[in-house]
């Protein structure tokens, strides 16, 4: 049962993921962004099925919740017109095999050298008090920068928007 | 009862399960229906008329010719709309507004006491709630922006704003309580109350209260707040191009979003399906003692929901301005200081 | 399936019942309610019966580039505050914890207050011309 959940999820993040970027039928930048929600709730499925059940919940109230909802806004205060099919070139091809490549090679590496698949899922570490516990001890400085990173976000959307003196 | 015995206990948790989803979705549904007839009503007695009473004894079968009425207007979308996005939006806001129930405890046990009265029993509980609930922003936006006219973009775009500016203050309101509580789920919430009337966390945390109701108010973007309907002074909000069933959905998907409101302020302030009395407060060990706790929940449902419609025909309306300001700058400070109030009490209180 | 995990299921079965009778209601209206003659009075934009002026899509204010950003903002502290919330009371519990748990909340909030304080200087959340 959880293998097949697994799949459906899995499958449903990729081919979402996959339509945000290169839907063949739309390409409404709007369209765009509603698939990203759908692949960011999918994604909070395979989450859920790691036991990791606070970053399920986190991956939709901060992704899908709220920063599409920019993405939302921003399209149609931009009122952004449907993106026009691109020419594929010579430089575009080479650069995009380059990068499969890579990214193949990453894929072979990565997992024997970080010991990824060996750690299996994790059971208990995923409940929200075990994961407040860590975050207020070990993790307490990275905790405190964040409090920075907002407020520098903060400051900047501000400047960012605000009307010049005239 | 044969048959249930000779499942074996995955089977039986799934039926019950499947049981379960299909009760409480029929009675949000029935409740929806009902909830526009109390609504006509409460509101017709406010104004001294007399309301619908025509179908059936006492009005009681409006609703049905109402929905009669839905199913057979014209389907109409006009010309310049987005077709895919125009059926969309009814549906993104309807289907996150039916999800949200999924986490309340609506009773103890029934029958037997593996069997617990809510349909997922989720540890992250209220995150949950908020999770699906920020999701219903979408159809909101969305249907504005599909009709491509500019009331219902304008609509669209302020009522999401509002969503969003009122779902930090709820947020925020909700973090004294489960200060107190030590767990995110909501069966624990309601064990927590259960001692005693002044165990009810409206007496704990009446400032808590306070902005949690104004916040759902503003969510469920009814009166004080109905930036999207303003029907008597602007043209509509997001809904204007819509008719028939598409129009009614936003409709449902309003009162389905008040019974999930209620339900989540009786189950985080009243104490859920508990009464101090008699020892209602503990899971029921009969039958008709489970019975009788989702009784209790629904008669408390019920009050708020009458609380929200008679807020609803009492108070006018903010303007827009004021309203953005209240959220930001009224509510946020507010819970930000009842939240470190609360937090530097319990530690005095721990030495 | 341990027993946290499979709770999700009836949330992907209610999921499923809700997406069904949404659909299945749309299916129905469209079946069921009969279409009648369009005409290009009927086809234009309702603004309240006139005849549709100017840009059907009209720019919209930066405003609400700027709530939305702060909402996100917000939302992570909101989101950061609730893992804290659970835990504050084990925490106090023990007295070497005690004050580190309350004053990195403190310290949190603090920096964020500045911001909120400039937010406010700067008039963020006025949307009175």
């Amino acid at each position: 049962m959880q293998d097949i959940l697994f799949y459906v999820f899995a499958a449903l993040t990729l081919v979402c993921g996959f339509l945000v970027v290169a839907n063949p039928i739309s390409r409404s930048p709007v369209t765009s962004a509603l698939f990203l929600v759908l692949t960011i709730v999918s994604l909070s499925g395979l989450f859920v099925l790691l036991h990791a059940f606070f970053l399920a919940a986190v991956q939709i109230v901060v992704y899908a919740g709220a920063a599409l909802v920019l993405f939302l806004f921003v399209i149609m205060m931009l009122d952004l017109k449907a993106e026009e099919r691109r020419r594929i070139t010579r430089l575009g091809l080479i650069g995009g095999g380059l990068v499969a490549v890579a990214m193949a090679w990453l894929f072979r590496v990565v997992p024997r050298e970080a010991a990824l698949v060996a750690s299996g899922p994790a059971h208990v570490e995923g409940s929200t008090p075990a994961l407040g516990a860590l975050l207020f001890t070990q993790y307490l400085l990275p905790f405190e920068a964040i409090s920075l990173v907002l407020v520098a976000g903060m400051v900047g959307a501000i400047l960012l928007s605000r009307k010049e003196p005239s | 009862m044969d048959l249930l015995e000779r499942l074996t206990p995955i089977e039986q948790s799934v039926t019950f399960g499947a049981l379960k989803v299909v009760g409480v979705f029929a009675i949000v549904m029935f409740l929806v229906a009902y909830a526009v007839l109390i609504e006509r009503r409460v509101c017709a007695a406010i104004q001294d008329r007399i309301g619908p009473n025509r179908a059936g004894p006492f009005g009681l079968l409006q609703p049905l010719a109402d929905a009669v009425k839905a199913f057979l207007k014209e389907d109409f979308m006009p010309a310049q709309a987005h077709p895919v996005y125009f059926w969309l939006a009814p549906a993104l806001v309807m289907i996150p507004s039916l999800l949200v129930v999924a986490v309340i405890p609506f009773g103890s046990t029934l029958g037997n006491p593996d069997n617990r009265m809510v349909i997922a029993d989720l540890n992250i509980g209220i995150l949950y709630t908020f999770g699906i609930a920020s999701l219903g922003v979408y159809g909101i936006v969305l249907a504005g922006y599909a009709a491509r006219s500019k009331y219902p973009l304008m609509g669209g775009i302020r009522s999401g704003a509002q969503m969003i500016s009122y779902e930090i203050a709820m947020g925020l309101s909700l973090i004294p309580l489960f200060l107190l509580v030590g767990d995110l789920n909501l069966g624990a919430v309601i064990d927590y109350q259960a001692r005693g009337l002044f165990g009810w966390l409206i007496f704990k945390q009446p400032l808590a209260f306070a902005i949690f109701l104004v916040a759902a108010f503003a969510e469920t973007n009814r009166l004080p707040f109905d930036m999207p309907e303003a029907e008597q002074e602007l043209a509509g909000g997001y809904n204007i191009e819509y008719s028939s069933i598409k129009f009614a959905l936003f409709f449902m998907a309003e009162y389905a979003h008040m019974i999930a409101a209620s339900a989540m302020l009786v189950t985080l302030f009243f104490g859920g399906w508990t009464l101090p009395f008699f020892g209602l407060d503990q899971p029921a060990s009969t039958f008709w003692g489970g019975l009788l706790h989702i009784g209790i929940f629904l008669a408390k449902l019920l009050a708020m929901m009458v609380l929200f419609v008679w807020v609803r025909w009492m108070w006018p309306r903010f303007r827009y301005d004021q309203l953005m300001a209240l959220g930001w700058t009224r509510l946020v400070p507010l819970a930000l200081g009842n939240i470190v109030v609360t937090a530097l009490w319990l530690w005095l209180k721990a030495g | 399936m341990d027993s946290q995990l499979s709770q999700y299921l009836p949330v992907l079965m209610l999921a499923a019942v809700a997406v069904a009778a949404t659909a299945g209601m749309m299916i129905l209206s469209m079946m069921l309610g009969k279409l009648g003659r369009r005409s290009k009075a009927k086809d234009t934009a309702y603004e309240c019966g006139m005849i549709p002026v100017g840009n059907p899509t009209p720019r919209l204010s930066m405003r609400f580039y700027l709530v939305a950003m702060l909402f996100i903002l917000f939302d992570i502290e909101v989101i950061f505050l609730y893992p804290w919330a659970v835990v504050y009371r084990r925490f106090l519990e023990h007295p070497a914890m005690a004050n580190p748990i309350l004053f990195s909340m403190v310290s949190f909030l603090g920096v964020l207050l500045v911001g909120y304080l400039y937010a406010l200087k700067k008039r963020a959340f006025e949307w009175r011309n």
